[in-house]
This record gives structure tokens, C-alpha cells and sequence, in this order.
């Protein structure tokens, strides 16, 4: 059996990865998947926590992520069209409006 | 069974009055006005004697309602209290408010004009005023009574400025108020003294356990003595004795019914209640009874003298008001409470009834109020006059009349005091001289002789209507019968309702006090000292009639002769010019020169609110530019955030 | 088999919540049989479904139910209830304002109500949950139906820009929490506050998992009520959210986020007590410190406010710090305070919207005393109890909260708290002086329809009220004192 420390160490880069690319990228869109990704790290982790502990919990935990992940894209998608549709740009750092 | 009491109402129902009026009475007419501010003060009178009928055999009463505040150990409740003394209180508050509520419509209703402050907020005012006053004597706490005794304090200040566009009468609303405020720092440590001593606020723990403490020895200052002294600052504050009383003759800068009401009948008789209150404590502190009643004496006479020259009607009222008010706190101060109640209650009669007298003649004399300016009045103004002459008869203490019994009652305890007692007596008596002396001489001048105000004044010279008229006469019925609820001994054996009814009150003070006054020397003493002093009050009479009636130019002539004295008393000792020069000089000059030059100007403005002023907005300038508006340094602040929480944490361990 | 998941009691028990959702489906399907002139009828649809869900719960707790329910992962103890009776209060004062508001800025539909009830499920949720699973679902259905609000005005490119980076943010910072979440689940094996609670006090106290999982939690929660250096996404949202929902989110969702991290921090996390402690102090400081100063040189009354929101954030955080009986009181009464003073100042900016003018300039309110006179006297009563001046009901919180680190023997919190609340002053004035000193400009008559003033008329009382009489609110909030069971 591969150790947990693997899944563990896999999960914390992967949300590295996912928190570097929201804090680094432009694109509105590249953002929201770096949240994803940030996401899916946390749900690597629940399941290997769950069958190293052998306790069903955290694999139920993972598909709620995994539904309120769908309801976010859908919510975040809608507000990204709207943005686009008033600015015609998804550079997020033009969206500076309000500030100070 | 307890029975159901509905004393929360008696103060409720003024409030009540006062918000409406205060919120809508701008759109109400007068009349309507008028009728919400009668009805709600008629109620709460018509309520508080009902309760006080039903009630007096059950006594005391403690109605608890809620609890207001609740900070560690402090509890302080809504709790109301009606027991012999707050009754007599309640009474005299809702009677003689009622009374001056009715005439102030008549009073009020020709006020116009650009100084005039508005109909419906005088009688929200009066209202509030009523509310605070019945909240101050139906307290079952310090705490809530200094509610009331604020509040009285804040209607005071609102009315006696109530023609707030005229200089001095603001000017007058602030001296009272911050006079005061002198007086309320004593009471308020005095109030956190008694909870540091007591760890409650309530009146019966506090009691009950003073009552069980040893009586502190004379000329010691122990904790009892320093609360008590503490108390009675607050007392000379409110109830305008030495050296605080300055305030209370520029009060007459109010509306009439106003000097009436909260000026000599009720508020200023406040600090008199609050002593006969805690008189637990002040008789378990012998020192400052002493110094109560000295003060006490002192203010009587003191105030007596300034009455003798004033010419401004008002004024002299005022000064005798403040005289009076120092007998009252003799009877405190000989532990005579009783007797100082008493007093207190025929007072309210007697001086509502002048100033409301006052208040007549100056109408009809179309605001002058100088005396030298009237003369004759007693032929336009019969009414006026004869229940005047009645109020001065019985201030004068003419046998007969309700000052009489009050003021006799607390010349023989003081005689009886041990402690100088018999020059106590003397003081009070020559006060009494002077007391007579002075009240006719407004009686004479005013009402009698010649009018020396001109044809045209003399014309429009004229009696009030009956709604300021009644008040008068049924103020006159009390200020003649007032008295006789409590009788001296030797007149048919006497009667002692008054202090029967307040026994329970005073029970622990008669049974542990020092100020038990050992009534020695019998009834033929007594009788001898109620003649010598029925022959000063007459004497006053008969100088006054000699000076002022029989040949007024006699006045002058006497006035040329002891020219260095009437100007000291017609400057009233040049006190307001001593306490400008001792205190509010210096301090003007420490608040221009050092205050505000150095330290406001300097160091607070310029070091402290522009200089940090300066930086912290700097600052905000600074840390606004933290947020610039972009998502992505938003985040990096975030992760920042919790690499340096992680920082913090592992360098920390 | 079934019986031992499912108990006829666990209905009972999310009453309310079944309710209120209910009304938010009714909503929307009425909604669609509305004209435009009729709109308003869906403010009261909403209404009337909070006033249901109110009575319900006013049954439930006096009904002393069992009170756990669903295999242990809801808790509807006195402390959620306390905290729901909040929300539903703030949520109806909020309706009372929305409806004239929306249909001024011309986007008056019904599933702007829906979302609010949704929002207001998932915050009685969050009070309720003792379980991860559940206190994550909540707070995300709260999360993804603000996100929504704060972008209603789709033209409107502030409140894209809004809901862009409040979205962003929150789906970020709640990445984050689950991270945090995750983690604990793997120490401790189990999502069960209390069981974590056990677990965590087993273990030693410098565990490297624990400590990242204290930071992440941490990090995550305190995004949600703003706390310094998360804060920064809040007073961007409360600027270009239309003020309606600016005035809800600044209320409730701040009193469930932080009603979540009571329960996390003093039920999950006790045994840990030590290392966050320090860590909420340094940022308990930070809060009320940089909230405070940058609220001073802000010229946006709803960016004063949002600053104004962080600071009290900070004050927030002294009573959790404390953590005893005081500091939890005072988080409890100041909420239902705040709920109050904070609608009515955020009721008088929606009020100041009118058709020509945003209105949410503090140089737009020049002289308002003379043309207003009401709104400015009621302005001047909110401020003073934002600042915490006695009689007002500010007082009573922040007497409470600073009385609690005291009793902790924070000193120097307390001390720090207390400047800041004579720095708030500052800014808190600035306001007064412009409505009551400066010339008038301020010609246009407010917009005052009938809901907007019952909400003035309610946050006035109450903000009046328990300032003068606190005693009933006090023993109120002692409700939520169970949190301690």
C-alpha cells in the first residue's frame, strides 16, 4: 500500500500549485480553475484520510465538494458573463475600479 | 396578601403627558395642550392620594418591577417605594403640581412674542419635571433617585432658560446648572462611597445595616461621617444653601410657574428629602448633623438679610426661599426630620402660593416686577392680595397659620439640640424677625400706599382670571390649614398626626441617634419661646409698617443713615463678586491662559489632535493604498496572512 | 435499520429551515405571475415566511425538544437558536427596505428574495451544524447566494466588479478552510466538532498537522468576517453590492460566520486553545486598528461603513479572545445591537438613493439636518451608537466586550480597544459635522416608503431601548451561553 504521507505531500503541492496560480494568473477563467485545483487537492486529501482511517466520512465530505464545486462554477461562470458583458475584457486587474 | 398597587403609574402618567406633548405638540392646539398636561398630572395627583388613602396602613410599600441594571454585584432596580415619608412627598409634589400646572394655562396663555419658547414645550417641560420629581421620591434606590434628581436638575435648566433667546436667562439656566453639577460630584461620590461601604444601593440593606453600626463620636470624621458630608454637598447643591445657593435667585429668571413649582415648592426641597432619607446614616454621624445645622442657620439668617433690601419681587421670594430652606436643614441638622418635613410641606403651601401671587401682580403689571414701581395693588387685586397676605401671615409664622406650627416646631427642637442648641435657637429667631420684616415689606409697598407707576400702568392694572385665580385661593386654604395635622402641646394637649405618621420613618433614629433630643424643660419653656418668637414675627410686622406704610420716606432716610449696610445686603455681600473673583476668574484666567493657549491649543491641538490627528490620517492615507483594487494582490495579501500566522506560530513554540 | 438514521424528531427540529425554503420556492414561482406594478407583493411573500419560520422557532424553544438531531450532525441548541432569531430579525428589516430600493434601480424581481431566504437557510444552518459536512454545505449555500446578491444589478459594472472579486475571494478563502478542514478530519478521524475537540486534546500540542490546520481554518474563517490582512475584499463588496444587500451582509452573515467560528474555536479547537489565542489578539489588534484608521480618510459613506464594519469586526474578536462567559455574552447582545444600530444607519443610505442621485457621497448629506431633519437626528443616533456612547445600545456591547478581555486580563487589548473607539469617534463626528454644520445642498427629499421608515422606526426603538433598558436583551443573549455545554 502506497503511504499516506505520498497522497499528503501530492495534496499540499497540488494546493500550492492551485493558490500560486490564483495569486499569479490574469485571466479570470485561469483563476477559477486554479480554485478548482485547490479543491480537488482537498478532496485528495479526504480520501486518503479516509482509507487510511478507514471511516467513511471524509469520502462523503468529497462529493459535497464536489456538488458545491459545480454550484460555485455555475454562480462564478454566470458572474464572469456578466462581467464580460459590461467590460469586454476577463483581465481581472483591469477590474480596479473600486479601490482605496 | 399584597395588595395591588399601581404606584409606577403615578410617575408614568407625567411622562407620558410630556412625550406626547413634546413629540406632537407642535401641531396641537393649546387647549389641547392644556388638557393633555392637566389630565395627565390631575391623574397621577387623583392616583397618588388614592394610593396613599388605601394604602397608609400597609406601609411600607415596594413595588418591583425589573431589574435595569445588573453589573457584577450592582443591582439596581426598578423599584418604587411609598412609605409615610415619600407620601407626604408624592403628595405635596402631585397637589401643589397640579394646582401649579392649572394656573400656568392661565398664566401662559397671553405669552407671545419672539423670547416666548412655545406652549406645548413649557408644559412637556413642566411634565418632565413632574416625571423626574415623583421618580427623585418614589426611588427605592440611591440610584434611581439620582435619576430623578438629574432629571429635576435638566427640567430646571430647560425652564429657567426657557425664554432661551433672552441673554440672561440662559445665562441663569447655565449658572443652576453648573452650580449644581458642584453639588452632584459630592452626591455621586457619596453614592459610590455608600455602594464601596455597602456593596448595594438599595435603601433597606443600606439602613438596616447602618442602623447597626456604632454612632460615630462627635468632631471624629469616620466613613459615616464622610458619606454624609458627601451627601450633603449634593443637598446644598440642589436645596441652594451656603455656599452653593447662588443660583437660585438668578432661577427667577424662569417663567413664573416655574419659580413656583421647582424653585421654592418641590425641587429645591429635594436635598432636604434625600437627608430625611438616609437619616439613618446622618444620626449615626453626629459631626455632620452639627455642620448641617450651623449651615443651616447660617443660610436662614444669611438669606433673611439679603431679602431685607432686594426690589425686585421675585427675588426677595427667592431669598426667603433659600431661607427657609435653612430651617429645614436646622430641623435635619438637631434630628428633628419630622419637624423639617413638616416645615418642608407647609412651605410648599405658603411660598407656591406667593410666587404664584407674584406671578398675578406681575401680569397685571405687565412683567414689572420692581415694588417701588407698585403700591395700592390691594384695591385692583383683591383676591391677590388677600391670599398674599394670608401666605405671608403664615411664612411670618402668626399663630394661627400653617407657618406657625412648622417653624415653631423646629425653633423649640433646636433649643433643645445639646449641641449649641440654644444659639441655634437664636438664630433662627432673629431669622424669624427678619422673615416678617421683609414679607411685609413687599406686603406694604406693593399692596399698599400709593401706585408710583404711572396713570397708564395703574389703567392696565388689573385682577387675573379666575384660572389663576383659583389655584391661589385653594393654595391659600392649604397654606392656612396646613399646619394644624401637627399641634404644639400646649394648645389643647396638642395633636401629632404629622409626626406619628412619620414615625416609622425616623423609628431608628429616636431609638439609636444622639440627635435624640431630650425635650426637657416642659411645656411652659415652650410657650415661653412661641410667645418670644410670635413677638419677633410681630415686631417685623410693626417695623415694616412704621418704615414702609405709615411713612415710606422714612425708607430713604434710614437707607441715607445705614448707607454702608443696605449696600452690602442690596449687594448681597458682594458674594457673586467674591466667587467671580475667587473662582470663576482664576479659572477663566487658567482656562485662557494655560488651558486653552498651552494646553489645548498647544499641546492637545497642536501635539495631540492635529499632531496625531495629522499621523493617523496619514496613516489612513498610507494604508488606503493597501487596497488597490485588484483581486490578485487581494489574494497575495490572504496568503500572506497565513504564511505569517504560520511564521508566528512556529517561531512563538 | 431506517429508524436509527432517520428520527420523525429531526423534521421537527429544521422546522424553520423547511419553511423558509419553501417560501423561497414560493417566491419564485409567484413571482413569475407578477406584473411589474405587483412586484412588491414578493417583499411580502418573504415576510410572511420569515414571520412563519419565527414562530416556529419561538415553538421549538419553548417546546424543549430533543434538541440533536440527524445522527448527531445538528444541534439546535439555545445558542443557534439565539443566533437564528438574529438572522430572521436582520433578514426581515432588510426586505422591509429592499422593495422601493429595487424597483429605483429598476431591477425589481423575485429571486432576489429567494436568494435572501436561501442566504438565511444556510446561516441558521451554520449556527445549527456540530458536524463539518453540514457547517461547510451551510456556509456555502450563504456563500454562493451572496455572491449572487452583491452582482443583482447585471448592468451595473460596480456590482459586477462587486460579486467578481467577492467570488474569487470567497471561493479562495474557502478553499483554503477546507484545506484546513481536511486536515483536522485526518488527525482526528471524524467531522464531529466534539469528537474533534477529544481527539485534538489526546495529541500533543505542538503537532505540525494541527498547527497547519489551525492557520488554514484561521486563515479561512476570519475572510469571512474581515479580519485584517483578509479583509480586503469587504469594503469593495460592500461598495459595489446595491445597499440593500450591503446592509444584510454586513449584518447577518457576519453574525453566522462568526457564530461558526465560536463554535469551531471554542468547541473544536479548545485544546488548542494556546496557539490561536495570540494569534486572533495580534489580529483582534490589526482588525480594529486598520479598520478604524482607513475608515478616517474615506470620503464613501459606504466605505466609511465597511471600514467602520472591520473595526467592529476586531471588537468582535476581543469577546472570543476572552472566551469565557463575558466575551461570549457580549458577541451574542452586541450581534442583535449591531443588527439594529447597523441597519438603521445602512436603512438612512438606501434611503439616500433617489432617482437622480446615488447618494453615497458623505458630501451628498451637506446640510441634511435642514431638509431632513428626521434622518439626520436618526443618522446621529446610529453614529453615537456605532461609537458606543451611552444611552445608546453600542454602549451595552462594547461594555460587555471590553469588560471581558478585562476579566481575561488582557490589559493591553483593552487598552488598545479603547483608543480605537476614541479614534472611531473621529470619523463618526465627521459625518455629524457635515449633516449638521455645512451649508445645504442637500435639496432632494429622502425616499422614504412605508417599510423603510417601519425599519427606521424598529432600529431606533431598539437601538434606544437597549441602550436605556439592556436587562431583558442581556438575559436574551445569555441564551447562547449553552455554547459552553
Amino acid at each position: 500500500m502506497v503511504p499516506l504521507n505520498y497522497f499528503l505531500i501530492l495534496a499540499a503541492i497540488l494546493f500550492s500549485i492551485g493558490v500560486i496560480g490564483f495569486v499569479m494568473k490574469r485571466n479570470v477563467i485561469t483563476m477559477f480553475m486554479s480554485i478548482e485545483l485547490m479543491l480537488n487537492s482537498v478532496n485528495l486529501t479526504f480520501v486518503a484520510f479516509s482509507r487510511y482511517i478507514q471511516n467513511l466520512s471524509g469520502q462523503i465530505f468529497v462529493f459535497f465538494v464536489m456538488v458545491i464545486a459545480a454550484a460555485e462554477a455555475a454562480v462564478g461562470l454566470a458572474i464572469i458573463v456578466a462581467l464580460y458583458r459590461n467590460r469586454e475584457s476577463l483581465n481581472v486587474d483591469e477590474a480596479d475600479r473600486m479601490k482605496l | 396578601m399584597e395588595p395591588r398597587t399601581y404606584l409606577w403609574l403615578i410617575p408614568i402618567l407625567p411622562l407620558l403627558g410630556a412625550t406626547l406633548n413634546g413629540v406632537l405638540g407642535r401641531r396641537f392646539s393649546r387647549a389641547a395642550v392644556s388638557a393633555i398636561a392637566l389630565l395627565s398630572t390631575g391623574l397621577s395627583c387623583a392616583l397618588a392620594i388614592f394610593e396613599v388613602v388605601t394604602l397608609s396602613d400597609v406601609f411600607p410599600i415596594i413595588e418591583r418591577h425589573f431589574t435595569w441594571i445588573q453589573a457584577g454585584s450592582l443591582r439596581v432596580g426598578y423599584d418604587l417605594l411609598l412609605d409615610p415619608l415619600s407620601s407626604v412627598m408624592v403628595l405635596v409634589v402631585t397637589v401643589v403640581g397640579l394646582l401649579i400646572h392649572i394656573y400656568s394655562v392661565g398664566y401662559m396663555a397671553h405669552e407671545e412674542g419672539p423670547n416666548f419658547g412655545g406652549f406645548y414645550r413649557f408644559f412637556s417641560y413642566m411634565n418632565l419635571f413632574m416625571f423626574a420629581m415623583l421618580t427623585l421620591v418614589l426611588a427605592n434606590n440611591y440610584v434611581l433617585m439620582f435619576v430623578g434628581w438629574e432629571g429635576v436638575g435638566l427640567c430646571s435648566y430647560l425652564l429657567i432658560g426657557f425664554y432661551f433667546r433672552k441673554q440672561s436667562a440662559s445665562d441663569a439656566g447655565k449658572k443652576a446648572f453648573i452650580t449644581n453639577r458642584i453639588g452632584d460630584f459630592g452626591l455621586t461620590l457619596g453614592l459610590f462611597s455608600l455602594f464601596w461601604m455597602f456593596g448595594t444601593l438599595d435603601y433597606q440593606p443600606i439602613f438596616a445595616r447602618a442602623a447597626a453600626m456604632p454612632v460615630e463620636p462627635l468632631h471624629q470624621f469616620g466613613a459615616l461621617t464622610i458619606i454624609t458630608l458627601l451627601l450633603f454637598i449634593g443637598a446644598t447643591g440642589k436645596s441652594a444653601q451656603i455656599p452653593l445657593y447662588v443660583w437660585l435667585p438668578d432661577a427667577m429668571e424662569g417663567p413664573t410657574p416655574v419659580s413656583a413649582l421647582i424653585h421654592a415648592a418641590t425641587m429645591v426641597t429635594a436635598g432636604v428629602y434625600m437627608m430625611a432619607r438616609s437619616n439613618v446614616l446622618f444620626s449615626h454621624a453626629p459631626t455632620t448633623l452639627l455642620i448641617v445645622a450651623v449651615i443651616g442657620a447660617i443660610t436662614a439668617l444669611f438669606a433673611g438679610t439679603m431679602g431685607l433690601v432686594q426690589r425686585d419681587m421675585k427675588r426677595i421670594l427667592a431669598y426667603s426661599t433659600i431661607s427657609q430652606l435653612g430651617y429645614m436643614f436646622l430641623a435635619c441638622g438637631v434630628g428633628a426630620y419630622a419637624a423639617g418635613i413638616f416645615h418642608l410641606m407647609t412651605h410648599a403651601f405658603f411660598k407656591a402660593l406667593l410666587f404664584l401671587a407674584a406671578g398675578s401682580v406681575m401680569h397685571a403689571m405687565r412683567g414689572e416686577l420692581d415694588i417701588f414701581k407698585m403700591g395700592g395693588l390691594r384695591k385692583k387685586m383683591a383676591t391677590t392680595y388677600w391670599t398674599f397676605l394670608i401666605a405671608s401671615l403664615a411664612i411670618a409664622g402668626i399663630p394661627g397659620f400653617s407657618g406657625f406650627f412648622s417653624k415653631d416646631e423646629i425653633l423649640w427642637r433646636a433649643f433643645n439640640s445639646p449641641e449649641y442648641g440654644r444659639l441655634l435657637w437664636a438664630v433662627g429667631w432673629i431669622t424669624a424677625g427678619l422673615t416678617a420684616l421683609y414679607m411685609f415689606r413687599i406686603v406694604f409697598v406693593a399692596f399698599h400706599g400709593e401706585f408710583r407707576g404711572g396713570d397708564e400702568a395703574w389703567h392696565h392694572a388689573h385682577e387675573s382670571p379666575r384660572v389663576i385665580r383659583v389655584p391661589l385661593v385653594l393654595l391659600a386654604v392649604g397654606a392656612l390649614l396646613a399646619g394644624y395635622v401637627q399641634v404644639p402641646k400646649f394648645i389643647f394637649g396638642g395633636v401629632e398626626k404629622f409626626s406619628d405618621f412619620l414615625a416609622p420613618v425616623f423609628a431608628s433614629t429616636t431609638t439609636h441617634g444622639v440627635a435624640e433630643t431630650a425635650v426637657n424643660g416642659g411645656h411652659h419653656l415652650e410657650l415661653g419661646l412661641t410667645a418670644l418668637s410670635v413677638l419677633i414675627a410681630l415686631a417685623g410686622i410693626g417695623i415694616a409698617y412704621l418704615v414702609f406704610r405709615a411713612k415710606p420716606e422714612r425708607a430713604d432716610l434710614l437707607e441715607q443713615k445705614l448707607k454702608p449696610l443696605h449696600s452690602l445686603l442690596f449687594h448681597k455681600y458682594w458674594i457673586d463678586e467674591l466667587y467671580s473673583t475667587l473662582f470663576i476668574r482664576p479659572i477663566q484666567f487658567l482656562s485662557t491662559w494655560v488651558l486653552w493657549k498651552i494646553v489645548d491649543l498647544f499641546v492637545i491641538d497642536g501635539l495631540g489632535v492635529n499632531g496625531s490627528g495629522f499621523v493617523v490620517r496619514g496613516l489612513g492615507r498610507g494604508l488606503r493604498h493597501l487596497q488597490s483594487g485588484r483581486v490578485r494582490a487581494y489574494a497575495g495579501w490572504v496568503v500572506l496572512g497565513a504564511v505569517l500566522i504560520v511564521a508566528f506560530l512556529v517561531f512563538k513554540v | 435499520m431506517f429508524n436509527q438514521y432517520f428520527q420523525p424528531n429531526d423534521i421537527l427540529i429544521i422546522y424553520p429551515e423547511l419553511l423558509l425554503a419553501l417560501f423561497a420556492m414560493g417566491v419564485m414561482i409567484i413571482d413569475l405571475f407578477l406584473d411589474r406594478a405587483w412586484k412588491v407583493l414578493n417583499a411580502f411573500t418573504a415576510l410572511v415566511g420569515i414571520a412563519y419560520a419565527a414562530y416556529a422557532l419561538y415553538r421549538l424553544k419553548s417546546n424543549a425538544l430533543n434538541l440533536s438531531g440527524y445522527n448527531h450532525a445538528i444541534l439546535n441548541d439555545s445558542f443557534a437558536i439565539y443566533f437564528q432569531f438574529v438572522f430572521l430579525i436582520a433578514t426581515a428589516l432588510v426586505i422591509l427596505i429592499s422593495a422601493r430600493y429595487l424597483s429605483i434601480e429598476g431591477e425589481n424581481r423575485g429571486d432576489y428574495y429567494a436568494l435572501i431566504l436561501l442566504s438565511l437557510i444556510g446561516m441558521n444552518f451554520m449556527v445549527m451544524g456540530i458536524d463539518l459536512i453540514t457547517l461547510y454545505i451551510a456556509l456555502e449555500l450563504m456563500a454562493v447566494s451572496e455572491y449572487i446578491l452583491v452582482g443583482y444589478l447585471r448592468t451595473n459594472r460596480q456590482s459586477n466588479e462587486a460579486a467578481m472579486k467577492f467570488f474569487l475571494l470567497g471561493a479562495f478563502s474557502s478553499g483554503i478552510l477546507l484545506y484546513g478542514i481536511s486536515l483536522l478530519y485526518g488527525i482526528s478521524g471524524s467531522t464531529d466538532l466534539r469528537v474533534i475537540a477529544q481527539r485534538l486534546a489526546e495529541r500533543p500540542s505542538h503537532d505540525p498537522i494541527a498547527l497547519v490546520a489551525v492557520v488554514t481554518l484561521t486563515a479561512g474563517l476570519l475572510f469571512k468576517i474581515g479580519g485584517v490582512p483578509f479583509h480586503q475584499w469587504l469594503p469593495d463588496a460592500y461598495e459595489g453590492a446595491p445597499s440593500t444587500i450591503t446592509t444584510f451582509i454586513s449584518v447577518a452573515p457576519k453574525a453566522a460566520s462568526f457564530a461558526l467560528i465560536l463554535r469551531i474555536f471554542i468547541v473544536g479547537l479548545k485544546p488548542l486553545e494556546t496557539s490561536w489565542v495570540p494569534v486572533l489578539s495580534v489580529v483582534c489588534v490589526l482588525t480594529m486598528t486598520l479598520g478604524n484608521i482607513t475608515a478616517i480618510s474615506q470620503s464613501n459613506i459606504k466605505r466609511l461603513l465597511a471600514y467602520s464594519s472591520i473595526a467592529h469586526a476586531g471588537y468582535l474578536l476581543l469577546g472570543l479572545i476572552a472566551g469565557n462567559e463575558y466575551g461570549i455574552t457580549g458577541i451574542a447582545i452586541y450581534f442583535l445591537v449591531y443588527a439594529f444600530m447597523n441597519i438603521g444607519i445602512w436603512t438612512l443610505v438606501v434611503a439616500m438613493r433617489r432617482k437622480d442621485l446615488i447618494g453615497d457621497q458623505i458630501q451628498d448629506m451637506a446640510g441634511m439636518i435642514y431638509k431632513n431633519p428626521g434622518a439626520a437626528v436618526l443618522m446621529l443616533v446610529f453614529l453615537l451608537s456605532l461609537a458606543g456612547i451611552p444611552p445608546t445600545a453600542g454602549f451595552i456591547g462594547k461594555y460587555y466586550l471590553f469588560a471581558s478581555v478585562i476579566q481575561t486580563h488582557h490589559y493591553v487589548l483593552a487598552v488598545i480597544a479603547v483608543l480605537n473607539a476614541a479614534i472611531s469617534l473621529y470619523y463618526y463626528f465627521r459625518v455629524v459635522v457635515v449633516m449638521f454644520m455645512s451649508e445645504k445642498t442637500d435639496e432632494e427629499k429622502m425616499t422614504l416608503s412605508p417599510g423603510v421608515l417601519t425599519s427606521l422606526a424598529v432600529t431606533l426603538v431598539f437601538t434606544l431601548l437597549i441602550g436605556i433598558y439592556p436587562e431583558p436583551f442581556i438575559r436574551f443573549a445569555q441564551n447562547s451561553l449553552s455554547l459552553f455545554q
